[in-house]
């Protein structure tokens, strides 16, 4: 059995009927509990009803965010290894489609791009690729993690799904941990958004959290691209992706990101425009829903959303990203997204400092 | 596999299904009757009973067995004495042959004062027994992460101590009893401890599939009452833990917004 089977016992739009029920009463109750939140109370956190009640929310993740991570923040950076893709997700800027510069990235280049990390003081490094199996398949990202392996404390990765024995592979070249985002849970529509490539099987995707448990893969990171469904289910079937993995692979740890959809290469533009009070909404149920949850917030988001959120939340963040493979040594054009929140990591730094708050540049050493 | 449960009100270990969520156990009753009247008071499916006390030559005529066979329920032989996983392993064994059941409780307490657990030979005859085609239903502390390692090893159900055993203190262990019930992907049965009817409800309402009382019914002055009024908790808590028990409102929506004003910028 995988989360496949418990998905399709998931109904979305009895789902999104059950949110819109929820009242005023059960998001009181919800907020009040001092045990584990169950599905129900999320139902009622993601609801239209609890919109008043953005305030408490914001307190309460604070307050449990600290309880369970201190007044720091982990500072993490994106490494774009190759743009070479043969998926069609009619969202990204990397889209087959897009007649666009494909690149993978040599060793000389990567070491290039490490450099230029390294002197912003960065020791986590999350690695990235397009869906590229014959170009920059396993094997490929074996070398690269090889190669960049004696720089950083801790390598993580965001790359096509892979199967349980590559993970355990991977493992030994330092893999920390992998993320790998469903896009939309909505399994009716998730082939509208993802018409070719490999990506077009939800299945196979949907299972990846699976494979990394059985693999022993240290952290999942689980995640919904922002703007193509109703968020309010999304975050209901995540939940519910959450519950199941915490129990079943519960040597692992978990995170969440939120990803919202920017502006980038390409004519799609998101349908169900995700407000930011929403957003907020949503980081913050899933705070007090999981109050042990790593969540990140990219470049994606704005100066003045990072700056608050720092401390509402959320434990990781991106700065100085660049989203385009090489784009740390040389300019180019190839970014995926634009990001939307420039600064380099030593504004950063004195942003976090200025809110009481620490920097951890490097989290744990990684002995396996 | 997750236990996917059709009916609420139903429970299931191993392949048997059981409506009443309360479990007895059989020791320290002033005699057989007073016993076998509790035992049917309680409404109870299931009661335990230590392969130790029980004669073995013949189990029909045995002064505790003959009680508990007469009112029909199912008979939970337990390894209560043993030492360690060998024993406990003999003990299941003869058990299944005595009774001709392969649902076994294991409990190994190689510490005679307090009785509690070894956690280390609880796995390993978990993992044994499992492979044994026993239906293991072990006795342990309140252990989150050593109920996760018998789950892997095949256990039917775990049975995690609300308190020292014969303590009567009630929940001493409840906030490592919320881990294991949030985490367990198989029946919890709060063993031990157990002293009066609200700890047995409030287990219940905590979302504990089952609870397993003994002493607290044996010793009260009217044991075949004290046996109704656990049935009445234990069905009670259900009730409210189906029916999604309403929190202590102390939350409402507030009117300034020191934190999320940026969010109106």
């Amino acid at each position: 059995m995988t989360f496949y089977d418990i998905a399709n016992t998931l109904d979305w739009k009895q789902i999104e009927q059950e949110i819109l029920q929820k009242t005023a009463t059960d998001v009181e109750m919800a907020l009040s509990k001092n045990t584990i939140l169950n599905i129900e109370d999320m139902k009622a956190l993601v609801s239209p009803a609890a919109e008043p009640y953005l305030e408490t929310m914001a307190q309460l993740s604070r307050k449990a965010t600290q309880e369970r991570f201190g007044k720091t923040i982990q500072f993490y950076i994106p490494l774009y290894l190759t743009n070479a893709c043969l998926n069609h997700c009619i969202y990204c800027g990397f889209n087959h489609n897009n007649k666009i510069h494909r690149v993978i990235l040599s060793d000389k280049e990567i070491l290039e791009e490490v450099k230029v990390i390294k002197n912003m003081g960065y020791e986590h490094l999350l690695l990235l690729t397009g869906e590229s199996p014959v170009h920059a398949g396993v094997d490929y990202m074996e070398h690269a993690m090889q190669l960049v392996r004696p720089y950083f404390k801790q390598l993580t990765l965001e790359v096509q799904p892979l199967k349980s024995e590559e993970y355990r592979r991977l493992r030994d070249s330092g893999l920390y941990g992998v993320y790998v985002y469903q896009e939309t849970y909505n399994q009716e529509r998730y082939p509208i958004y993802h018409p070719a490539g490999l990506k077009h099987d939800y299945r196979w995707r949907l299972e990846t959290p699976d494979r990394l448990g059985e693999a022993g893969v240290h952290k999942i990171g689980l995640g919904a691209l922002l703007g193509l469904e109703n968020w309010r289910v999304e975050s209901i079937f995540m939940a519910e992706h959450l519950r199941y993995l915490e129990k079943r692979y519960w040597r692992s740890r978990y995170s969440v990101a939120f990803p919202r959809i920017r502006p980038h290469e390409g004519t799609f533009q998101p349908q169900y425009n995700v407000t930011d009070k929403q957003f907020t909404q949503m980081i913050w149920a899933f705070r007090l829903f999981d109050h042990d949850l790593e969540m990140s917030l990219t470049t994606r988001e704005s100066p003045n959303m990072r700056n608050h959120m720092i401390s509402l939340g959320i434990t990781s963040i991106s700065a100085g990203s660049k989203t385009d493979p090489g784009g740390y040594a040389h300019e180019n054009e190839l970014e995926q997204f634009s990001p939307n929140d420039n600064r380099d990591p030593k504004t950063m730094l004195e942003m976090v400092k200025a809110q009481g708050y620490d920097v951890v540049w490097k989290d744990w050493d990684n002995f396996n | 596999m997750l236990p996917l449960q059709k009916n609420k009100t139903m429970f299931k270990i191993g392949n048997k299904e059981f409506k009443s969520r309360l479990f007895l156990g059989t020791g320290k009753f002033s005699s057989g009757e007073v016993m076998e009247k509790s035992i049917i008071a309680s409404k109870t499916e299931m009661v335990t009973m230590a392969m130790k006390r029980i004669n073995l030559d013949n189990t029909a005529t045995d002064d505790m067995a003959k009680y508990i066979i007469r009112t029909g329920v199912q008979l939970l032989p337990n390894t209560s004495g043993v030492r360690d996983a060998k024993e406990a392993v003999f003990a299941a064994e003869m058990a299944r042959e005595a009774f001709e059941t392969n649902f076994i409780k294991l409990e190994i307490h190689p510490d005679p004062r307090f009785l509690l657990p070894d956690p280390i030979e609880t796995l390993k005859a978990t993992e044994e027994l499992a492979k044994k085609g026993f239906v293991v239903l072990p006795y342990i502390q309140a252990d989150p992460i050593l109920c996760k390692r018998l789950e892997e090893v095949g256990t039917a159900a775990v049975m995690p101590l609300g308190a020292p055993i014969g303590s009567n203190q009630g929940l001493k262990t409840k906030s490592f009893l919320e881990i294991i019930i949030a985490q367990s992907t198989v029946p919890v049965i709060v063993d031990a401890g157990i002293g009066a009817p609200s700890h047995a409800a409030s287990a219940m309402e905590m979302g504990a599939d089952a609870i397993l009382v003994n002493t607290a019914v044996a010793v009260a002055g009217d044991a075949e009452k004290m046996a109704k009024a656990f049935a009445l908790a234990v069905e009670a808590g259900r009730m409210a833990y189906e029916a999604k028990l309403g929190a202590v409102v102390h939350t409402q929506a507030i009117a300034s917004s020191p934190l999320t004003a940026f969010l109106d910028e």
